[in-house]
């Protein structure tokens, strides 16, 4: 295993333990991005482009969309 | 249950999920030693046999075409699924004002749309060259058009993406991928069978029908995504 993986893996560690200690929710929506980032380089860095893109499309795109959006709507929508 | 309790409980399914996790990770090939033989083969013959680099495109368009044509109905499904649920159940009533408060939130999102969309479409056209292809090139340019919403308001995002124009991409972009099947089959060839001339290697047009497919994937797959954000952000806005 080379050095950047190792590091990549251990960004990716240390953003799963930050999402679950984030305790507002809509903050956490905005770690999760970056926890995905740090899994789309980790997928990158071990040479699997396609899973990145897919990667890319849940947890920047879809997932942290559909958590604002109910958050959101649960809160009443934008003021 | 006391906090003792709990911690031991933790403690033990802790401990057997590690020694699974450990168990598992030996059982693991080495790196890059990959057992499947069809995907071996695959990968020695895609080229010479359809012209295309992307090995995955081949399999996604070509060799398992017959797949993705329920995959892309599986979306179709989903999202007429969600615009029936939710249409119904809303009224019409008073819009609510949708204001970015932060300029900068403001121009560096209106920026990017040009550049995801772009992103999205070369995705999208490079499906049978590079990593990638109609799908996840369709939600980038999908999540170009929604920066629209997010950076700015939910009226320029609906204005560049009309109704009528998103329900006809919708459907043109699945009903091309069943009707190029059965082309084929008038053709005289099974179903999905690749009949088009394959084209130069190298280049966006290599493929045949993987290219036409790849295409016809990623209208329907945009189309979806936008049509999805649009009934998500109308019980938001309303």
């Amino acid at each position: 295993m080379i050095p950047l993986q190792v590091v990549t893996i251990g960004l990716v560690a240390l953003g799963g333990l930050a999402v679950v200690l984030v305790r507002d929710a809509v903050r956490q929506v905005l770690v999760l991005g970056f926890f995905g980032l740090g899994l789309i380089v980790l997928f990158m860095v071990f040479q699997a482009p396609d899973v990145a893109l897919s990667e890319i499309v849940v947890s920047c795109v879809a997932f942290p969309f559909i958590l604002l959006t109910a958050l959101a709507k649960m809160r009443g929508g934008p003021k | 249950m006391s906090r003792n309790t709990r911690l031991a409980l933790f403690a033990c399914s802790g401990a057997t999920l590690a020694a699974l996790f450990v168990w598992g990770l030996t059982g693991l090939p080495a790196f890059g030693g990959f057992q499947g033989e069809y995907g071996q083969i695959l990968n020695r013959v895609t080229g010479q046999e359809r012209h295309v680099t992307n090995v995955v495109a081949a399999i996604v368009f070509d060799y398992r075409g017959f797949d993705t044509l329920g995959e892309e109905f599986i979306l179709f499904a989903a999202v007429m699924g969600v615009a029936l649920l939710l249409r119904e159940a809303r009224g019409e009533g008073e819009r609510r004002v949708d204001i970015v408060r932060s300029d900068f939130v403001r121009a560096v999102g209106l920026a990017s749309v040009g550049p995801v969309v772009l992103v999205g479409l070369f995705t999208i056209a490079h499906g049978v060259l590079t990593p990638g292809g109609g799908f996840q090139g369709g939600v980038a340019t999908a999540s170009g058009l929604v920066l629209l919403w997010a950076a700015g308001r939910y009226r320029a995002y609906r204005r560049a993406s009309p109704h009528a124009l998103v329900d006809f991409a919708e459907w043109t972009g699945a009903g091309a991928y069943a009707a190029v099947g059965i082309a084929a089959l008038v053709a005289g060839s099974a179903y999905l069978t690749n009949i088009v001339g394959l084209g130069v290697t190298g280049t966006l047009a290599a493929g045949g029908t993987i290219a036409i497919l790849n295409l016809a994937a990623g209208l329907e797959v945009t189309a979806a995504v936008v049509l999805l954000c649009h009934e998500f952000l109308e019980e938001l806005m309303s």
